[in-house]
């Protein structure tokens, strides 16, 4: 019992991982830069680092009502538990992107979009893992249509210590011009396919 | 340092966050508190505000501490409040009463999570709605608002503030986990846009002043600490003069008064917000969280052709028993969603007076209740009708 | 006639100004010392000087919860236990008044046990007084924490089985700037202490000895509230500056009262507006390697 206009999707890992973080920074991009409606919800237990978590982000052209994520239409995974948490709620047609270091994922639905991307990794090479929420929200951004890309990253820069904005600006436009081009070379592919 | 208090602007920011900057907007500089999940993001952020807006935080030793500090501090003259959980609230109880008592204006913003005891700590519930109302001991009326958003988190504490100083009685916010920790838009206002209702003062000299002697609607002019009026503030009962008195008679005119300055002024305490209540015939009651989880639940069952219809209650004390009973007769159902085994849906029932049937949709705690179990609901209702047409 | 009556009514008494005489007489039993005491505190606040609508007195529940009642100050009666951190809420909101409180040793050390230490430990500016009748007189006469190993109570009938605590060894202990012990005998030096006490800024705490005849003294047949102003008298000796450690409560043999510590310390409100500039904040402290490493695995 979703709108239609409603966008839902969950991203999960690890404590630690600026998971929540990158929720926050996706609704906020949606609320005050790109005009929509959002919300954010997250999953936590007891433990400060190292536990499973989840951010539950809903965003709408309308005002959204229930605020919990139950079969996301986008998932998110940054760790191996919150893949086989989650991945049995991804909902049919939905997009299904994670960290290709962190998560070893099996067989899928074919009705899904996939994306992986090596996020850690990519924000190891940039001076600092933590950065990988911001990697992957690049990502996220240029693969999926959830928010416009410029808007997400001016909350990326709004959200950051002031010390860290230039090494997230990279970390983010990473993400992003890594699934530009898995999105162009897809399109190249389905072209000659065509022409086949 | 004024400046800093109004954060006017947009933000994507959580409802515990959004009830600080609501306390600070509207005034408050003390708070007094004890972490507790789900609501030590009020206090953390409040440790970090109220110093730059000229204000006092202090980290009490537990709970008992964090309300008698707040009531303390708000003798002193100094707009106050606490933020709590379950187990917290529940040793604030013997000081909600005092607070009641010597009539003492502050807030308490109590993040409800999943109980009884140590319950669910980081998971939702609405199971404190009775214990707000009767939480301590002895008869007394209570103010206790229900807000279902951040940006209600914000706009509700401002009211909470402006009822407390204007009744003076601690006023009790009821949000809940949810709320407390989702992020969602909250639009601060200017400075000049936010209504402010000061403290009555006293306006006769100190030898003539009586401290409880109460002005037509019920409320006394309160005198501060140190303002000359030297008076006595005692949680026994006691007379206009603030003095003990051990009798049935100062305990009837005393408690008569703190329940009449309540119920008296009930019209301009309770709100409601009403949806297509017009030509309904199911009327679903619901409050905080799972007033959003209704409306989905009615804006469903119109699109389904069903006539329901919403009454969100923002003040979930004083129940507005009169729209209740005006609108009973008139329908088929009343619906209380609660994530809770039925507290509220119990003054409904009280309200609706037999004239229609009550139903409960109830949630135990540790996750929201699914709109899509109010309309269940809502389509019982609607076919029971029919029915009972057949059987005519 | 009625013009002879009127003619003759008492001279007003100097403490008078200090005193809600319309509530008199007092509940207080015969011979019971908070009476006492609290003629000392008017002396002693009449002494100070202070401006008047700068002190308040905030009390908790019992007998000596009472005092706040007759006293013509802004006078706050709380609930059982909670003066203390009701006077912190007070003394934060209006840092320029001077807060007392006074109250009984069951309200203060009991039931608010865990308010007092962790007030002294912020150095929370109160002057608190501990009125200790070494019982709970208002519903009563049950066993204290104050109540000595032996004493019979309406609830220790055959006498306590508890030791008693040490309360002015464990202000000190909680960082208390000033710590003082007299009994309800020692008026001038009571006097005195107070004035010293809310003069000193920090918090301060004086323990009072005072008879209770009607439940303590009478169960444990120690005669009148003379006889037991006599007893105090006879047992008490002044020993100031030594350690409350040592400053024994033994009734048996010597009950040590004096002053006993008077140090200097920066309060609460000092520390907190001193972390707000960032000046000479105490925290967070400037060695950061005192967080042991974990030990290596074997």
């Amino acid at each position: 019992m979703t709108f239609d206009c409603e966008k839902h999707i969950l991203i999960t890992g690890f404590g630690g991982q600026g998971i929540i973080m990158a929720g926050d920074i996706l609704g906020k991009a949606a609320t005050i830069y790109d005009g929509k409606n959002a919300t954010m919800t997250q999953n936590y237990g007891p433990e400060a680092r190292g536990g499973s978590c989840a951010s539950q982000v809903i965003i709408s052209t309308e005002d959204i009502l229930f605020p919990s994520v139950y079969e996301p239409q986008v998932l998110v995974c940054m760790s191996q538990e919150g893949y086989t948490k989650n991945i049995k709620s991804l909902k049919k047609n939905g997009t299904f992107i994670w960290d290709e270091d962190l998560v070893k994922a099996k067989k899928h639905d074919p009705s899904w979009k996939t994306y992986h991307i090596p996020a850690t990794r990519f924000a190891e090479e940039l001076g600092n893992t933590m950065m990988a929420n911001i990697v992957m929200l690049g990502f996220v951004a240029a693969v999926e249509d959830l928010v416009q890309i410029d808007a997400l990253r001016e909350a990326v820069l709004d959200s950051v210590p002031a010390n860290t904005k230039e090494n997230n600006a990279k970390a983010f436009d990473r993400g992003r011009e890594y699934g530009e081009a898995i999105l162009k070379g897809r399109a190249k592919q389905e072209k000659s396919r065509d022409r086949a | 340092m004024a400046g800093k208090a109004v954060m006017t602007g947009t933000y994507f920011m959580n409802g515990d966050h959004a009830c600080c900057e609501g306390a600070l907007a509207v005034g408050c500089r003390f708070f007094a508190g004890y972490p507790i999940t789900p609501a030590t993001e009020i206090a953390e952020r409040m440790s970090r505000r109220l110093p730059e807006c000229g204000g006092i935080y202090i980290q009490m030793e537990d709970e008992l501490a964090s309300i008698a500090a707040v009531l303390g501090a708000s003798w002193g003259g100094v707009k106050s409040m606490t933020s709590t959980s379950g187990p917290g609230f529940s040793l604030m109880m013997e000081n909600i009463g005092l607070g009641i008592c010597t009539e003492t204006p502050c807030v308490v913003c109590n993040v409800q999570r999943a109980g009884p005891s140590t319950g669910l700590p980081t998971l939702v519930a609405q199971g404190d709605m009775m214990q707000a109302r009767w939480g301590s001991h002895g008869h007394y009326e209570v103010i206790a608002l229900a807000p279902s958003s951040p940006q209600e988190m914000f706009d509700f504490t401002i009211r909470a503030f402006n009822l407390s100083e204007q009744y003076r009685l601690p006023v009790i916010i009821m949000a809940d986990e949810v709320i407390g920790h989702m992020n969602e838009r909250v639009v601060i206002p200017r400075e000049e846009e936010i209504t402010i209702t000061g403290r009555r003062k006293p306006t006769v000299p100190p030898d003539m002043f009586k401290p409880y002697q109460a002005d037509p609607d019920g409320v006394a002019p309160m005198a501060s600490c140190g303002e000359g009026y030297r008076i006595h503030v005692t949680g026994l009962t006691h007379d206009e003069r603030g003095y003990p008195v051990m009798d049935a008679a100062t305990q009837e005119n005393m408690t008569d008064r703190l329940i009449r300055k309540i119920r008296g002024n009930k019209d301009k305490i309770i709100r409601t917000d009403n949806a297509y209540l017009d030509d309904a015939d199911i009327v679903v009651t619901a409050y905080g969280i799972s007033a959003r989880s209704a409306k989905h639940a009615v804006r469903e069952a119109r699109s389904k052709g069903i006539r329901a219809g919403l009454i969100k209650l923002e003040t979930v004390w004083p129940f507005p028993e009169d729209l209740i009973r005006t609108l009973a007769p008139s329908l088929k159902a009343l619906i209380m969603p609660e994530i809770n085994a039925g507290q509220m849906v119990l003054e409904l029932e009280r309200c609706a007076g037999g004239a229609c049937p009550v139903e409960l949709v109830s949630h135990l705690g540790g996750g929201l209740i699914h709109p899509a179990a109010i309309l269940d609901a809502v389509m019982a209702a609607h076919k029971g009708k029919k029915k009972k047409k057949k059987e005519a | 006639m009625t013009t002879k009556k009127i003619a003759k009514l008492p001279p007003p008494h100097p403490m008078d100004s200090l005193l809600r005489v319309d509530r008199l007489p007092h509940i207080w039993c015969p011979g019971c010392g908070i009476g006492t005491v609290f003629s000392t505190i008017i002396a002693a606040i009449q002494k100070s000087q202070t401006d008047l609508d700068k002190i308040s007195m905030v009390s908790g529940i019992g007998c000596t919860g009472r005092i706040a009642g007759y006293v013509k100050l802004d006078s706050y009666h709380t609930t059982h236990g909670r003066a203390i951190p009701f006077a912190t809420g007070l003394k934060l909101a209006k840092p320029d008044t001077k807060v007392l409180v006074v109250s009984g040793d069951g309200d203060l050390f009991a039931i608010g046990g865990n308010h007092i230490i962790h007030a002294a430990r912020r150095n929370m500016d109160l002057t608190v007084i501990c009125v200790n009748n070494l019982n709970y007189g208002m519903t009563g006469g049950q066993q204290a924490p104050s109540t000595p190993f032996g004493a019979k109570t309406t609830t220790s009938v055959d006498g306590s089985p508890e030791e008693p605590f040490n309360f002015c060894a464990l202000a000190a202990a909680c960082g208390a700037v000033y710590v003082a012990r007299w009994t309800a005998l020692n008026v001038r030096l009571l006097t005195n202490s107070i004035t010293e006490a809310m003069n000193k800024k920090g918090f301060s705490f004086i323990e009072i000895l005072t008879p209770c005849p009607s439940s303590f003294g009478r169960r444990n047949r120690m005669g009148t509230g003379l006889d037991l102003l006599k007893f105090y008298h006879d047992r008490s000796v002044i020993m100031n500056d030594i350690d409350p450690k040592d400053a024994a409560l033994n009734f048996e043999g010597g009950i040590v009262v004096g002053r006993f510590v008077n140090i200097e310390r920066p309060t609460f409100i000092d520390n907190y507006l001193a972390a707000q500039g960032h000046q000479n904040a105490a925290w967070p402290p400037p060695n950061k390697k005192t967080i042991r490493e974990p030990l290596e695995k074997e």
